[in-house]
């Protein structure tokens, strides 16, 4: 593997790629990201040219970008492993070909617990990814069927089995809690589920009503009821209380790990002002104080780069307010806290309990990560 | 339709003899088509021409257009060649005096029709006359005025011109037959309807060589002449050269020019005997230049002015308060501008111990309220609370003394009360007798008296209640027109005052009184009032980091009680990925909705908490 160390010219900062794959095979109700069942494609953009598209536009961006080592890689959807393996693995070349991965460069990528074979987990671990994180999101079949999940719960833990055979030493777990009709107990045997496959990463989120999704017609149509929100913030607490107790403690207010090196480095490097370019359609990228996005749609995508234009459809300048902004409210969410120096009057937050000092910092206590948008809105 | 009328050799203002005058005006009610005829009469005659003219060129303001009103009245003068009778061929000039069309301008439509002697009396042939139509066509035959009954959209296809025509022959007498029927929309029986204006109303008389007497009627605030005042001419005449007096203060103002409207403004020497127009003297307020009022010449003033004259009060009250503290001063500036344009405006500054500093303004009723804290958010991009609006109460203390109190948080303890008196109206309900029933009901429920029913035809009715004034704030009419399915027509004057039994509900957040959520209501609906508007409240009011009590009480009396449970989830628990400007706009966004809360104590209040203290009433909503 071709390695190199980090250019001068980015100040210090991680640079991380992200990569998208826009592919699943069924449309999850609930779910606003950017992703496209095989009806859904239209011409020109299938699985099969997707990796092409990527690369060409891995390879342009290298340009823009000059020499720099790549400290993490992750590669999220949509459902990567709709892709085949040695596309992934091709992919992640043409990363290592354009800047280089850095010698402890983390590679993760998200899996679909139904569409991994013990040869594609095979393939993706010699070919570079170090890292895994199963969409699991529950372990009862009611509620995996309100959330149009169609994996099988017990066949999550072959998954992971296969996994660490592989050689997947870094293994993640996504849960989602606060679906319609999921009662606390369903929600315990989720954790226990978790807590049992061993994974020295869980992220779990409530599930959000996002406009325009067809859970959102359900919900506004009454088929279904979203719980209200203390129990929401019971289940939060329950999930703390169970991880912390196997040995998972909180590193941000939905993630937790084993230890430090367990960590998601990629999502450690948007949560504290490292740079990255974002590959595929409707990726974000940030890199010199700029953001910017890529066409959405596939087949737009595909055309562009075929076209040798660039994939980008817009972008801002973020300037020092939004960028003052944006560092207090990813890093109030962290264990690690917030340097108060600079920070506007908090002594009430810290009486209210919502936040604690810790070496230091301040830091969201249990019941302020409950309320950390609240938390942020009065130091913002 | 006939070409327009030739402009040459036609009477000049100041010197048109009063034979060939013709004063009129239209009383008709909301979308019976009172622009449009008024539009076909300037076609017709030749002021405006078709392709200039604007629809419904007398309603000047954006709302006004919106809400299909007139606010202001106007007058346009028109030159009209008669086209049959005997007289075939004599050039006439009729002046249209506009009035305004709703239930708070009483005072001012019965100005406009003092101002006339004729008028048209136009109702929807389809709908038949409403409410507050009767009661104008009651003011104008009160003021002697000649109807002339008129059906307009015969054009339409649910026209029941014979069903109307009998109706309105039943209401001023004479015969069914006799009404006109026209389409102001095509022009159908317009001319026809200039012919006999002619024919039918009488020519305005007066003494043309007495001290001149003018009666203002209108009184506008134009940006670039200052108030300009509408006149007709009782006697004597008005020249461009004389200084004027204002009979009821004295004043003396310089006379800086005459004119008429047609359809814009014309100078002249002088308006005489009849003639309708305008002054503009330098006055910048139009408080200055008061409608109703008689203007005289300094140098040869009438020694009695016209009849009429009134100073409108106010019978609604609302406190205005800028949603941000900071724009205080804005507002006071805001409300000095539009004072230059109504009369009827009145305010003074109020503390609120929820709210800040605002204003406790008087209107005319609830439509003037709603104009006026429109215009303020429009014209001066103002955020505003308006509390819940109230009438004017009167208060007799044990001590004798005697308080009027304009706002329920200044309403005296209930142990000193000897007695309070609330305004009550004298209502008109007009609908389809299918609905006695309901209507009654509601009135009933509205502590309400029936005075009397009768029968405008055979199935339309006509219902009279003495009510409360302060029952029929809040969505009486909305109330009214919900169970109506839309048929019934409401008008009401203020006709007096009543002695009841009357208590302060007060709203306590986190134990502490939020002053503008207090109101005065009848001791039998305080219990209902209470526990709808804490109900509503815990709705409306979102969770806090704390708990928030609300509670309703009478005195230390607590009469209904709810509670907000503090807030225990407030974070976005989502993985955005890379999309961090996403979930920046969202943080954005909530704090600018965090800007809009009121803060009240601690509590954070929404803008609706307190646009819903209005609305709790028992109609369907």
């Amino acid at each position: 593997m071709n390695t190199r160390e980090g250019s001068s010219s980015d100040g210090g900062r991680p640079f991380g790629v992200y990569v998208h794959v826009p592919f699943c095979s069924v449309r999850c109700g609930y779910c606003d990201f950017n992703t496209y069942t095989a009806d859904e494609l239209g011409d020109g953009a299938t699985r099969a040219t997707y990796a092409d598209s990527a690369i060409a536009e891995i390879r342009r961006s290298a340009a823009r970008t000059g020499a720099r080592a790549v400290e993490t890689v992750f590669v999220g959807g949509g459902t990567p492993t709709q892709l085949a393996a040695h596309d992934l693995v091709r992919i992640l070349g043409a990363i290592d070909e354009a800047w280089g991965l850095a010698p402890d460069v983390e590679v993760t990528t998200e899996a679909n617990p139904d569409s991994v074979d013990p040869a594609m987990l095979a393939t993706l671990r010699t070919g570079g990814f170090n890292r895994i994180s199963f969409g699991v999101q529950s372990a009862v079949p009611h509620v995996l069927k309100v959330l149009d999940r169609t994996h099988d719960p017990e066949r999550v833990p072959e998954a992971v089995r296969w996994a660490r055979e592989a050689g997947f030493d870094q293994l993640s777990v996504d849960l989602i809690y606060g679906s319609p009709g999921e009662s606390m107990d369903d929600w315990r045997r989720t954790v226990e589920h978790a807590i049992s496959l061993e994974p020295d990463h869980v992220s779990a989120y409530a599930l959000i009503v996002e406009a325009g999704t067809a859970f959102a017609r359900k919900v506004s149509r009454g088929e279904v009821v979203m719980p209200d929100d203390d129990e929401t913030a019971d289940k939060y607490l329950l999930a703390d209380t169970m991880l912390q107790g196997a040995g998972l403690g909180w590193y941000e207010l939905s993630n937790w790990a084993t230890g430090p090196a367990a960590q998601c480095r990629h999502n450690v490097l948007y949560w504290t002002g490292g740079e990255w370019l974002g590959i595929g359609p409707g990726a974000h990228s940030y890199l010199g104080g700029r953001r910017w996005w890529n066409v959405k749609h596939p087949a737009a995508y595909a055309q562009r780069l075929d076209a040798g234009e660039s994939p980008e459809a817009d972008g801002e300048d973020i300037d020092a307010d939004a960028a003052r902004l944006e560092d207090v409210m990813l890093r109030t969410r962290l264990r690690t806290g917030l340097d108060p120096q600079g920070l506007p009057p908090h002594a009430h937050l810290v009486e209210q309990g919502l936040l604690e000092p810790v070496e230091g910092h301040l830091v969201l206590t249990r019941k302020g990560r409950l309320l950390a948008d609240h938390v942020v809105r009065e130091l913002t | 339709m006939t070409p327009p009328t030739p402009t040459t050799n036609l009477p000049q203002p100041g010197s048109t003899p009063p034979e060939l005058l013709r004063n009129f005006c239209i009383i008709a009610h909301i979308d019976h088509g009172k622009s449009t005829l008024a539009d076909r009469m300037l076609q017709l005659t030749g002021v405006v021409d078709e392709r200039a003219a604007r629809a419904q060129y007398l309603d000047r303001m954006d709302i006004e257009r919106e809400r299909g009103i007139t606010i202001k009245s106007q007058a346009v003068r028109m030159p009209f060649t008669k086209s049959d009778g005997d007289d075939v061929g004599t050039a006439y000039v009729l002046n249209m005096i506009d009035t305004p069309g709703h239930v708070d301008f009483t005072y001012e439509v019965s100005r406009s029709l003092e101002a006339c002697e004729g008028a048209i009396l136009l109702v929807d042939a389809a709908q038949g006359i409403e409410a507050q139509t009767l009661a104008n066509l009651y003011l104008a035959m009160d003021a002697d005025l000649h109807i002339i009954p008129v059906l307009n959209k015969i054009d339409l296809p649910g026209a029941q011109p014979e069903k109307y025509a009998a109706e309105i022959a039943g209401i001023i007498g004479g015969d069914p037959d006799d009404v006109l029927r026209v389409s102001a929309k095509t022009g159908q029986g317009v001319e026809a309807l200039l012919n006999l204006i002619v024919d039918e109303v009488p020519a305005p008389t007066g003494d043309a060589d007495g001290p001149p007497r003018a009666l203002i009627f209108d009184s506008v605030y134009d940006t670039y002449r200052g108030v300009i005042t509408y006149v007709r001419v009782f006697d004597g005449k008005l020249s461009h050269r004389d200084k004027i007096k204002m009979m009821s203060t004295g004043a003396v103002h310089e006379m800086l020019e005459v004119g008429v409207i047609s359809p814009e403004p014309v100078k002249a020497d002088h308006l005489g005997i009849g003639e309708v127009g305008y002054l503009i003297t330098g006055v910048k307020e139009v408080r200055q230049s008061r409608v109703g009022d008689t203007v005289t010449a300094n140098s040869r003033p009438a020694a009695e002015p016209l009849g009429g004259y009134a100073h409108p009060n106010p019978m609604v009250f609302s406190g205005l308060y800028p949603i941000d503290g900071d724009d205080f001063a804005t507002l006071r500036e805001a409300l000095e501008k539009l004072q230059l344009n109504d009369a009827a405006l009145i305010y003074e500054p109020e503390s609120s111990g929820a709210l800040g500093f605002g204003f406790r303004i008087g209107f005319l009723g609830l439509l003037h309220l709603e104009i006026v804290r429109e215009r303020l958010e429009r014209e001066f991009n103002l955020d505003l609370i308006a509390t819940a609006p109230n009438v004017v109460y009167r208060v007799e203390l044990e001590d004798g003394s005697v308080h009027t109190v304009t706002n329920p948080s200044e309403y005296p303890n209930a142990g000193k009360i000897s007695k309070v008196f609330e305004p009550v109206v004298a209502a008109t309900v007009l609908a389809p007798s299918e609905y006695i029933g309901t209507i009654m009901e509601l009135c009933q429920a509205r502590r309400g008296q029936l005075v009397a029913m009768d029968y405008l035809s055979e199935d339309r009715v006509e219902i009279r209640y003495t009510l409360p004034m302060g029952e029929i704030m809040f969505d009486f009419f909305d109330a009214l027109k919900s169970r109506t399915k839309g048929y019934a027509s409401l008008n009401y004057e203020l006709s007096g005052e009543q002695a009841a039994d009357l208590v302060k509900v007060d709203i306590l957040l986190q134990g502490e009184i939020v002053d503008a959520f207090s109101a005065i209501v009848h001791r039998d609906n305080a219990y209902s009032y209470g526990v709808a508007l804490a109900g509503k409240l815990k709705e409306l009011i979102p969770r806090q980091q704390f708990e928030v009590p609300i509670q309703a009480a009478i005195g230390a009396r607590v009469i209904a009680r709810e509670n907000i449970r503090a807030i225990r989830k407030d974070v976005l628990a989502k993985c955005y990925g890379g999309d961090i400007s996403r979930k920046r706009k969202l943080l954005e966004k909530q704090k600018e909705g965090k800007k809009r809360m009121k803060m009240v104590g601690r509590v954070e209040v929404p803008q609706e908490a307190f646009i819903a203290a209005l609305s709790t009433g028992d109609g369907p909503s």
